[in-house]
């Protein structure tokens, strides 16, 4: 299979259609715009429906209706649109509409540097809606990375039945790379009900805590509400019934977490220190670590492809086995880093920071590598 | 088709206050479903939050409680993605005029089927009583302690200005012409708005010392007019033309695109 040259950008709009996507309502924002521009074009084409909306709230409002009805639907946005997002993704969250929204990420806060890289959204993807809500983040950082993590992005929000979210920075989404257009997993569909519409109770979920959720008129009439619900989906005070609700929502994703974590470890065995990132700081890291090794420096690298829910297990194991330092480079002031240490002793850390616009270098990383070494 | 039937009455009884107005818009609306050939699996009523939004839990359709003010996109969503089901939006003042009025006026824009029924009570009941958009001005709310200096819109004509094709003022004084108007429509091709005006006798109606819920209906009753009597505010039908609609015009597009080149 040949490779094709292609942007971030159009790479993550192929995966989306790959994966099924047919829905898209988006508003225009740097640097995820390319997204919508090429849905326009594309999604008339394969029988799906584009709309621009009037702002970012109606856009991911739209989707869950258009999911709702039974469609695998997307929009795509950068920090600004998806801080107006945050209480229609809890909405999702907490009716449990699958959709994917995708966060092309820039510098903040506030209208911040919008043709510039940044990855200060990785607590607010996680955190950013209120309530205790369950979420998936997923972080490509290679062009190739967001055409399959597209696929695996739909995929998981149809099998989970919560929302997804693709969170990746302007130099991913901006960078042109060869990729193959080809998915590397099968494409997966939400399950639908097998009860009779008479004894239908759309939250009611057994052992594996996802809901079968009928699309509207699909012949099952039921009621759906952001309110705390029972099985039924109607609104409930009864502290029991909110307990039960809460927790199948978040233990629906903690229990699979083997599945949801995706990440790539390399060099571990012997590793003295280790570099761990995602998105572009990532690429420099890849660099820094494939160098360090050529001159025969343990140096290890991971990869985080899955961001939430955030593989503390692998941290405290890889320390437990290795006891290396961590050099975690990011575009943020800490936010990764802060993270790391719940799993990873504070003074094992080293941090390194940008929040200028600019990138990490793979030069700036040997400089800190060699302090640590 | 008996309108009862489309009620869960299991739900009852509802929440509203005792001579709220809400359950009059409601009566009405099922009546003029119930005489129209929809079959209830293809009916989707999408809420907002607020004091109206709630009607959405008390009938047998496929039924959605959204977020505050987007009533409207949800239904937009699930409505382009399957044209075949008849959507209604019930709303109130503030649910669509304040919080929600941006997706008011794109929808009303686009002319995208919709029925939306905006439940008018000139005030915030869910939340005790603040002025909304559509309180009069001076009037007392408990925001407005010392009377509401902001001007409300005139939402027939908000509608009107914004593209809506079906433009409709009724009130719960009037319940057979309420009927009928929600009927047509029901019936139209298009975005259509109804605005109905209601009493809330538990927060506007005692801030304002406005008496009983019976008084309100007779304040009501001296008040609005189907005739166009002079100094009372106007009821009936203000827009009604038929113009492409939006779902109709995307879908004719795919088409389009389907019988010419296959493109890329």
């Amino acid at each position: 299979m040949s490779k094709k040259l292609i942007q971030g950008n159009e790479a993550c709009v192929e995966g989306a259609l790959a994966a099924g996507a047919r829905f898209f309502a988006g508003y225009p924002i740097t640097p995820s715009t390319e997204i919508a521009e090429l849905m326009a074009k594309k999604l008339p084409r394969v029988g799906g429906v584009f709309m621009q909306m009037e702002d970012e709230i109606a856009s991911i409002a739209t989707i869950i209706g258009a999911s709702i009805s039974g469609a695998k639907a997307m929009t795509a946005t950068s920090g600004p649109g998806f801080s107006l997002m945050q209480e229609n993704l809890g909405f999702a969250a907490m009716t449990e509409v699958p959709i994917v929204v995708v966060n092309v990420t820039r510098g903040g806060p506030s209208t911040g540097t919008p043709t510039k890289a940044s990855q200060g959204d990785f607590m607010q993807a996680r955190w950013g809606c209120h309530g205790d809500h369950p979420i998936i983040v997923l972080a490509p950082s290679s062009v190739q990375e967001v055409y399959d993590l597209a696929i695996t992005a739909f995929n998981m929000s149809e099998k989970y039945m919560v929302p997804v979210v693709l969170l990746y920075d302007e130099v991913v989404g901006h960078l042109r790379e060869g990729v193959e257009l080809v998915a590397s997993s099968e494409v997966l569909n939400r399950e639908f009900p097998t009860v009779a519409p008479a004894n239908y109770r759309p939250y009611a979920t057994g052992d594996g805590l996802i809901p079968k959720l009928a699309p509207f008129g699909s012949g099952y009439r039921y009621h759906m509400s952001g309110l705390s619900h029972d099985e039924t989906g109607f609104p409930t005070g009864n502290p029991a019934t909110i307990e039960n609700l809460v927790m199948r929502l978040n233990d629906k994703i903690e229990n699979n977490r083997k599945d949801i974590i995706k990440y790539k470890a390399i060099d571990m065995e012997d590793a003295e220190v280790i570099l761990l990132a995602y998105g572009s700081p990532l690429r420099s890291a890849q660099q820094v670590q494939k160098q360090a090794r050529a001159r025969g420096e343990k140096v290890g690298l991971i990869q985080l492809l899955t961001l939430w829910p955030f593989p503390h297990e692998l941290l405290t194991d890889v320390y437990a086995k290795t006891k290396a330092d961590f050099i975690v480079p990011e575009l943020s002031l800490g936010q990764l880093a802060d993270e790391v240490s719940k799993s990873v002793p504070r003074d094992k850390i080293t941090r390194v920071n940008r929040n200028d616009g600019a990138l990490i270098t793979p030069a700036q990383l040997e400089q800190v590598l060699k302090g640590v070494m | 088709m008996n309108y009862k039937d489309l009620l869960r009455k299991d739900k009852m009884p509802h929440i509203w206050c005792p001579g709220c107005g809400h359950g009059m818009v409601l009566s009405a609306f099922l009546r003029a479903l119930a005489k129209k050939d929809f079959d209830p699996d293809n009916v989707a009523v999408i809420s907002g939050i607020g004091c109206s939004s709630r009607a959405s839990g008390y009938l047998d359709f496929n039924t959605l409680h959204t977020t505050h003010g987007r009533a409207i996109p949800f239904a937009t969503g699930i409505k382009m993605a399957k044209p075949g089901l008849k959507v209604i939006v019930l709303t109130g003042d503030g649910d669509s005029t304040a919080i929600g009025g941006n997706h008011l006026i794109h929808a009303a824009r686009r002319n995208i089927e919709l029925t939306v029924i905006v439940f008018n009570n000139n005030i915030y009941g869910m939340t005790s009583g603040q002025y909304s958009p559509l309180t009069p001005h001076m009037k007392l709310a408990t925001t407005a302690p010392y009377g509401n200096i902001d001007y409300p819109f005139d939402l027939v004509n908000l509608a009107k200005g914004a593209g809506a094709t079906f433009v409709a003022r009724s009130a719960t004084v009037q319940p057979r012409h309420l009927e009928k108007v929600i009927g047509q429509g029901l019936d139209h091709n298009g975005f259509s708005l109804i605005e109905v005006i209601t009493q809330c006798p538990t927060y506007f109606g005692r801030k304002n010392k406005m008496g009983s819920p019976v008084d309100m209906l007779q304040w009501q009753r001296e008040n609005t007019s189907t005739t166009g009597k002079e100094g009372t505010i106007p009821l009936g039908i203000f827009a009604q033309e038929e113009r492409p609609e939006y779902g109709e015009n995307y879908f004719e597009l795919i088409k389009t695109l389907g019988e010419g080149k296959s493109g890329e």
